[in-house]
């Protein structure tokens, strides 16, 4: 394990928000973003792109319709529709632009780290050669020494190194890599820092994990997720319902004597379909995916982001996840009478010179307790320790005549009353360890009893409630015996938990969960996780294990952080949020437009219609221009929306929903006619047009 | 008793018996749609058609039943219509026109019973009672099935059968329809409403035309179809004599779409999903209730084109009624309606027919509305969106969108090209807002199998025959073919697991989002035509 498993979540995201500054500027949306994605957004104007979104599509087919009767009919009004009308188009081009250019500012970073490596090959017959990195096969060894590049992704078969993987992780601590096991996976990309490694190539150049990171980031093999393709396809129809509606607009129009110019009807349409949406779309795609990349997690599809959103259970292994691995001490029962001063002393003694991580959490709970040093007196330094071994099964020291022994109950001689204590805690699944001093007659007197527990990480507790907020169950899994699972689970606060779990349980599980149909995340490092990794709907595999791990997975967590399995599911789920909110708001925005356009269509003809001309806009031209304004306008406006996401908070899906149906669907329905309103104030002021 | 108490007892009367309905009647059809035995006289109808009513159908095989049995009623009610001379009890009315002959067959079939003739002059009794009041029957009997099917893509999970057309269609015919219409028909007759084979009547050396009225008066409204008998239809005192009468026929208009809900929540395990759909139509359907009554009431002309027998309070109930199915049924001439009356009347057949829609129809219809609101509404909880634990995907949203894509877009095109043919200015009654109105009603009336007429329009000439024709056919059918392929794909899905992640649908935040998708698809898709039409003439 690395030593990022021992911090908290939050330690992560603070280390890892200082690391991000070499990777990209973070989720913050600067202006200027926008004017150095211009180029980019004039690019996108190629009709063969906007085929793709078909609600941009009508409006670049709109938008040059407008221009066409601008140019052979110009007016002060045809003309500021037809520029605002093409202006709808760039905002969307930009829109997206500012989400691809930020994942390119990545790509470029990583693709610094991709230089070109000499491997040096071993053939065959053990004889090394140089040849390029590119020229590597599945299956080649190669040699790589301190201060060189790992020319490919591969195992290590033979040796153990330190190796700075910060190129890709943003972490700056050198970690250890070694054959066999399950820290042997090595980065292409990456360098060694000392010693020297046998690695067995496992990807094909141009397919490395660097290659595939810089392929997500940039863009390049986004396809539309499920959720997407639906949701293009009601946007789709609700286009074709405008169009429709607009369409038939005109013959009512000449029926009744007032026919429309094209002009009129084309801003009328842009204005009806859902543009907001159709703009920010893609957007906001490219935005989840990047929001992942920020957060140091590599995911080989934007369907496994989806889905992290729709996960019903969580498989947490309860080691390095939940608690900390290893177990420290947490109380100190005095016991035959024994003053339980006495006993904390007898204790720290005893562990003062321990190195394990058992001993130290010793020391630390008599500073804490009982207000004792943590440090040796010179006197104390003269104590002999005495080791651990398999035979004694205790440790200790000798001071000044005394000898001070802990360990495992059967070692002593034990009182009926110790004897209980040393049972209750085996019984809340905590280890005993009995405190005695040894006479010189080799009698001991037991003081008293530690009691060693796993412990749980703080805020466990609280990410779970949050998860169960968001509907989510979680499982813990451990090779634990029942009791000890048992006593665990109930303190961290998981809903369920797999206890004695070996490999193929925790398969058996997922497979009956998925039966039930629910979707299942878990993650994993080692090599005998990976059938459960590719089982799993949701696989996140640690950066620090295996590559057939990291192969299995469909994702990566390149700090090794098995709680950010959470932070994935909260982006999967932003993701929807942001797609279905602005789809509201896009939708609601349409009561307002009516309001202003239709009263300017058609009150030459019926004038009772200007009844509902409620926002007393100057005149039918500067309404129909204020309302393609706003339409354009709101676009910009909402892309640090679509590229941050909609704030989430995990909370009941009732709650969310009436969250946000009060704000994008109120708002929706609210904002156009303060923006329309006060966009006229403005355009009235335009000779021509007020 | 002033107009607005009787007004209002009335409507508590009908709220009353409808509940008192709900459950026995619901729970009924619930058990005839899952009903594993079959009746003898079900055998005997199977063995005569050679079906095996115990193989169940994909929903394609499901959908060519429902098209080739209803292409068959069509190519038989057109036939019989083109040989009525030579057929008995025709009065001499003479063989029925192609134009005419089509429409009315379509119309028929379609559970729309649009009418574009006057019966008592043109249809003689044997095309009245073996050909419109058999289709009365059968194509509510369709649309029932095709509600039923739809909820067994919920239901089932990893199949591809849904349910076998044939034995939902005879058992919705011979164990629902046919027992209550049986029961109505003999009550309406002990209440006054006519029954004669003979052409007319003889009062005081007036003939007044007279048919088998109340046989199919009772199928009539129970069956959401709408076609009198006569060509005053409910106004007329043969088929509706008193308030009573009044008050039987809305009911009936009512009883089955409103129980549907039961039988929904019944077969789907959890009755509250199917109170939840009954408050969104009864909400809807009383706020349209308070606007028609309202617009009524302060009309300058309140009682023009309404019957003095009804008055204001039951002739604008009626209207919700007959417009919130898709009945087509009317005491009283919507023409005549104040343009907020009759906006109202028409906003009714605009949501789509769905509160609470015709016989079946009105339950797919809501579903599908419930399924398009639900994709929105899962996206905005973060999770990928799913219903009665079927998640929402493509197939799911595509087969929705088609369903809802297809009234509006027969209805804008038909009355698009209508509103510019220069016959139509002859065909109108009225000029400016009103004619329009009067348009677009009758193509509301058509795509979305109502039936009902504003009147003042005549249509008469070929081209109102073949596009209404066309809209009703496509109006039906459409949806129904998006529904089965809808209920395919639901079928085929594993079941979702409800988890506290899910998002409810039994509640009044789904009651209040189902009930804001069905007004707003409708508002922003109508707007702009309703804005030169009803709109206009309200506000004036």
């Amino acid at each position: 394990m690395t030593s990022t498993l021992q911090r908290t979540p939050e330690e992560i995201r603070t280390r890892h928000a200082e690391n991000l500054g070499h990777q990209v500027a973070s989720g913050v949306f600067n202006p200027r973003q926008l004017l150095t994605s211009f180029p980019d957004a004039l690019r996108k104007f190629d009709p063969r792109y906007q085929l793709r979104n078909p609600v941009m599509f009508v409006v670049w087919v709109g938008s040059l319709l407008v221009t066409v009767f601008a140019v052979t009919d110009p007016s002060v009004f045809t003309i500021a529709v037809a520029v605002w009308l093409w202006f709808t188009v760039l905002f969307a081009n930009l829109a997206e632009a500012v989400a691809e250019g930020r994942g390119k500012a990545q790509a470029d970073s990583l693709r610094k780290t991709k230089k070109d490596a000499v491997a040096r090959r071993l053939t065959e017959d053990g004889v090394e050669e140089r040849v390029p990195g590119t020229d590597l096969r599945i299956g080649d060894l190669v040699v790589v020494e301190a201060g060189e590049v790992i020319p490919g992704d591969g195992d290590v078969v033979e040796g153990i190194a330190t190796v700075d993987e910060s190129a890709i992780t943003g972490e700056s601590a050198p970690v250890i890599r070694e054959s066999g096991g399950d820290r042997s996976a090595v980065t292409g990309g990456t360098t060694v820092l000392s010693d020297r490694i046998v690695v067995k190539i496992t990807t094909k150049p141009g397919e490395t994990f660097v290659d595939r990171m810089i392929a997500l980031v940039e863009g390049a093999e986004r396809q539309k997720t499920p959720n997407e393709i639906a949701l293009t396809i009601l946007l789709s129809t609700l286009t074709i319902i405008f169009l429709l509606a607009v369409v038939a607009l005109q013959p009512f129009a000449i029926y009744s004597g007032g026919e429309q110019s094209v002009i009129v009807l084309t801003a009328l349409l842009v204005c009806l379909i859902p543009t907001t949406i159709g703009a920010l779309l893609s957007a906001i795609g490219i935005a989840g995916m990047d929001r992942l990349v920020q957060r140091n997690v590599l995911a080989t599809s934007g369907k496994a982001v989806e889905a992290a959103g729709d996960i019903d259970t969580l498989l947490l292994d309860k080691t390095g996840t939940i608690t900390w691995g290893n177990r420290r001490a947490t109380e100190f029962i005095a016991a035959n009478g024994t003053d339980e001063r006495r006993l904390a002393e007898a204790c720290r003694l005893s562990s003062l010179a321990d190195g394990t991580p058992e001993g130290r959490s010793i020391v630390e709970l008599c500073v804490e307790k009982h207000g004792l040093s943590a440090e040796p007196t010179d006197a104390e330094k003269t104590g002999e320790f005495v080791p651990f071994t398999a035979q004694t099964r205790m440790s200790g020291i000798d001071l000044n005549g005394r000898s001070i022994r802990k360990g495992a109950a059967s070692g002593f001689t034990t009182s009926d009353e110790v004897q209980a204590i040393v049972d209750r805690i085996s019984e809340d699944g905590g280890t005993p360890l009995v405190v005695a001093e040894v006479n010189h007659s080799g009698n001991d007197e037991v003081l008293g009893v530690i009691r060693l527990s796993d412990v749980v990480k703080p805020g466990m507790k609280e990410r779970f409630a949050e998860l169960r907020a968001m509907g989510i169950r979680t499982v813990m899994v451990t090779g634990d015996n029942p009791l000890t699972a048992k006593a665990i689970a109930a303190e961290a606060g998981v809903d369920d938990f797999l206890a004695e779990a070996k490999p193929e349980d925790k398969m058996a599980l997922i497979r009956k969960e998925q039966e039930g149909g629910r979707l299942v995340a878990m993650t994993g490092d080692g090599t005998n996780d990976a059938p459960a990794l590719a089982q799993s709907d949701v696989g996140v595999a640690m950066n620090t294990g295996t590559s057939a791990a990291k192969e299995a997975g469909n994702m990566v967590d390149l700090d090794s952080d098995p709680t950010k399995l959470i932070e994935i599911v909260e982006i999967g789920k932003q993701l929807l949020i942001t797609r279905g909110a602005l789809t509201t708001f896009s939708v609601a925005n349409d009561l307002a437009k009516y309001f202003a356009i239709l009263p300017a269509m058609f009150a030459a003809i019926y004038p009772a219609l200007d009844k509902l001309n409620i926002m007393r806009l100057a005149t039918p031209q500067s309404a129909i221009l204020s309302a393609v304004i706003f339409n354009a306008l709101i676009i910009v406006a909402l892309i640090p929306l679509a590229l941050k996401g909609v704030r989430y908070r995990p909370s009941s899906a009732s709650a969310l929903l009436r969250r946000n149906l009060l704000i994008y669907g109120l708002g929706g329905i609210v904002t156009p006619f303060a923006g329309i309103w006060l966009i006229d104030l403005l355009v009235r002021l335009i000779p021509g047009i007020g | 008793m002033s107009p607005t108490v009787a007004g209002l007892l009335q409507v508590g009367i009908l709220v009353v018996a409808l509940a008192a309905a709900y459950r026995p009647l619901g729970d009924y059809m619930a058990r005839v749609f899952s009903d594993a035995k079959h009746s003898r006289l079900e055998l005997a109808v199977y063995r005569i058609g050679r079906i095996n009513p115990d193989s169940e159908q994909k929903w394609s095989t499901y959908a060519y039943g429902v098209l080739g049995f209803s292409f068959v009623s069509v190519v038989l009610l057109y036939v019989l219509q083109r040989i009525q001379s030579w057929l008995p009890f025709s009065f001499d009315r003479g063989t029925i026109p192609p134009g005419m002959a089509f429409n009315t067959a379509v119309s028929f079939v379609t559970n729309t019973n649009w009418q574009s003739y006057v019966p008592e002059t043109v249809m003689g009794h044997t095309v009245q009672m073996v050909g419109l009041t058999v289709q009365n029957f059968v194509s509510a009997a369709v649309g029932l099935a095709v509600a039923v099917a739809l909820v067994r893509g919920f239901v089932r999970h990893q199949t591809d059968r849904l349910g076998n057309f044939w034995v939902d269609l005879t058992r919705g015919t011979i164990r629902i329809l046919l027992p209550i219409a049986f029961v109505f028909a003999i009550v309406l007759i002990a209440l006054g409403v006519t029954m004669s084979l003979k052409s007319g009547v003889d009062v005081d050396g007036q003939t007044i035309a007279n048919a088998p009225v109340a046989s199919q008066e009772a199928i009539k409204e129970l069956g959401t179809n709408g076609g009198g008998v006569l060509n005053a239809n409910s106004a007329h005192p043969f088929e509706n004599p008193s308030e009573w009468t009044n008050l039987i026929e809305i009911f009936l208009l009512l009883v089955i779409p409103v129980s549907l809900t039961r039988t929904f929540g019944q077969l789907v395990g959890n009755k509250k999903q199917g109170y939840v759909l009954l408050s969104v139509m009864g909400v809807i359907w009383t706020a349209m209730l308070g606007i028609i009554w309202a617009a009524e009431a302060s009309g300058l002309r309140p009682l023009e084109g309404k019957e003095l027998r009804f008055g204001i309070p039951a002739s604008a109930l009626f209207a919700n009624s007959t417009t919130g199915t898709s009945t087509g049924a009317v005491n009283s001439m919507h023409d005549s309606f104040t343009g907020l009356g009759g906006g109202g009347a028409m906003l009714n057949m605009l949501f789509g027919e769905m509160t609470p829609g015709g016989v079946g129809t009105g339950l797919y219809s809501i579903l599908v509305m419930a399924i398009i609101a639900m994709f929105l509404a899962g996206l905005m909880v973060g999770r990928t969106p799913e219903y009665l634990g079927k998640k929402l995907g493509r197939k799911e949203v595509t087969a929705a969108a088609v369903s809802i894509l297809a009234m509006p877009t027969v209805l804008l095109i038909g009355a698009g090209i209508a509103a510019i043919l220069p016959s139509t200015q002859g065909a109108l009654n009225n000029p400016g807002s009103h004619g329009l109105s009067e348009i677009l009603y009758a193509y509301a009336s058509a795509s979305n199998n109502n039936g009902s007429a504003f009147a003042g329009i005549t249509v008469t000439n070929d081209w109102f025959q073949a596009s209404l024709g066309v809209c009703m056919a496509l109006g039906r059918f459409v949806p129904i073919i998006a529904v089965l392929a809808l209920a395919g794909s639901l079928a085929a899905q594993k079941k979702v697991p409800v988890t506290a992640g899910t998002l409810p649908t039994t509640g009044p935040l789904f009651a209040s989002l189902l009930t804001g998708a069905i007004v707003l698809v409708a508002a922003l898709t109508f707007v702009p035509a309703l804005a030169l039409g009803p709109i206009a003439e309200a506000l004036l």
